[in-house]
């Protein structure tokens, strides 16, 4: 419990310091909706606040599983050959150069308004960082333990799947603990492109209509939706590492 | 298993141009240890990791060779001062290696044989972080000695250990590598002189070989004529480095 206190009083200082703003400013609800406001027109909405909730979930975790399974396949192909480290890396360098907002319209229209333009655009921004930080590891594996497997006339497969790639592991769960946050970011911006689903969708449509309470109720249940996401991931990969280690155990 | 080849390197070797060392000769006796004693930086791990064909970063100009006329980088197996155990991988794992790395199926029997040679039996399901430094540093020996090779380079292995457990370490390889022809980069005056069949002290001037103890290696830690050669090569070595 004392682990998330910090966490709570935060929240209880940052609501406060909202509300102290309202009630001295007294901005209409259009402009700065107080938090009791904000937190009955989340109660009163709920069911639609869910539904749209889903949705973007469901976009996400798509996003993040295809994200991270091409990004290490991608890593993958980088660090066992030269070829594809001349050819793709510059490439790669490119696309993070683009904003991801400016390929959402293009992105909408060839892949329609539906689920697959919100997971590509999730794909597009978590690729970049699953596959740099993974290359990362794949590059830097102990120098001795390469040595050892000189001496023992290993193969260089072998090196890859039974060295190097469980050396980079905690590298490429940092990727995915990157990736955690970054995915919803991209499902809301593809659906703020164009959709009739999701929680982005759902903030442009309040927005529109003046519904700032709304808009800041789906904001809120956005960010928690990141914050647990990334929780999720962060003890995942924590647990594994610990598993693979026998670190827990040791203790 | 075949006799152990005596193993001569003779060479020098630059890094960027500059001198590491001058050419030099260093023979290492079939089946015995030969301890290469040096400050830091004289090169003396360079030479052992050219005998082991492994990156270096200098430039070497010279031969290593055996006595049998056989290539030598295949038949060697290397053991560091870290343990270079797999985190993720359990004790009998690690031993294993090799035959893994090499896509052969380990020798169960030759692995539970080492297991208990070691007395990692009861450890062997365990990971390495579960383990002490003295264990993990006898599964980096179960692992050196499950490849069966015959000539061993031995790159300070003991140095990170305690004072009881490196010798403790230095009496169980002495037992386990017997016959084996043994190179041991080592920059402890005593480690040579308890174990040593040859003890050689490289300097930026070159190689100078010391007589040994009369005393059959693994000697006691308290043997007079060790300690004395302990001494000898300690007063040596900061002469040569003066």
């Amino acid at each position: 419990m004392t682990r998330y206190l910090p966490a709570l009083i935060a929240t209880v200082f940052a609501v406060t310091i909202w509300q102290v703003i309202v009630s001295i400013t007294g901005l209409p609800k259009f402009i700065l909706p107080g938090p009791a406001l904000v937190a009955e027109t989340w109660w009163t909405n709920r069911a639609v606040i869910a539904e749209h909730t889903l949705i973007t979930f469901i976009e996400v975790m798509i996003g993040l599983v295809l994200g991270a399974l091409l990004g290490a396949i991608t890593a993958i192909q980088l660090a066992t050959s030269r070829v594809a480290r001349v050819l793709v890396q510059p490439m790669l360098v490119f696309t993070q150069a683009l904003p991801v907002f400016a390929l959402a319209p293009i992105l909408t229209l060839w892949l329609g308004y539906g689920l697959w333009s919100k997971v590509a655009m999730a794909v597009l921004i978590i690729y970049f960082p699953v596959t740099s930080s993974f290359f990362d590891g794949l590059m830097r594996t102990p120098p001795g333990y390469l040595d050892l497997a000189k001496t023992m006339q290993a193969t260089p497969r072998a090196i890859l799947w039974q060295i190097r790639i469980p050396a980079a592991l905690p590298s490429l769960a940092s990727g995915l603990r990157l990736a955690a946050v970054y995915a919803p970011i991209g499902a809301v911006i593809g659906e703020w492109v164009g959709a009739s689903k999701g929680l982005g969708y759902l903030m442009l449509l309040a927005n529109g209509r003046a519904k700032t309470d709304l808009m800041f109720a789906a904001m809120l249940t956005l960010g928690v939706l990141s914050i647990l996401l990334h929780w999720a991931v962060r003890t995942a990969t924590v647990r594994l590492e610990e598993a693979r280690s026998g670190r827990s155990r040791a203790q | 298993m075949t006799q152990a080849p005596e193993i001569t390197f003779a060479g020098e070797a630059t890094i960027d141009g500059a001198t590491l060392f001058a050419p030099l000769t260093l023979s290492l006796r079939p089946g015995q240890w030969t301890c290469l004693l040096g400050g830091s930086g004289v090169g003396k791990s360079t030479i052992l990791r050219l005998i082991a064909d492994l990156e270096t970063g200098a430039a070497f100009t010279g031969t290593i060779s055996a006595s049998d006329t056989k290539p030598v980088e295949n038949r060697v197996a290397y053991m560091a001062q870290e343990d270079l155990l797999l985190p993720w991988a359990t004790v009998a794992q690690n031993i294993t290696l090799g035959a893994r790395l090499r896509g052969e199926t380990p020798d169960q029997s030759r692995l539970t044989d080492l297991l208990r040679r070691v007395r990692l039996t009861d450890h062997a399901t365990k990971k390495p972080a579960e383990l002490s430094g003295g264990q993990r540093q006898r599964v980096a020996l179960a692992r050196t000695l499950m490849e069966d090779k015959e000539i061993i380079l031995l790159d300070e292995p003991f140095s990170a250990l305690d004072a009881q457990t490196r010798a403790d370490m230095q009496d169980l390889a002495a037992e386990l590598l017997h016959g084996k022809t043994v190179l041991l980069v080592t920059h402890d005056p005593a480690e040579a002189a308890r174990l040593g069949h040859a003890i050689e002290v490289m300097s930026p001037r070159g190689l100078t070989q010391c007589a040994t103890p009369s005393a059959p290696a693994p000697r006691n830690v308290d043997d007079r004529e060790t300690l004395e050669t302990q001494g000898a090569l300690l007063k040596l070595l900061r002469e040569e480095s003066a």
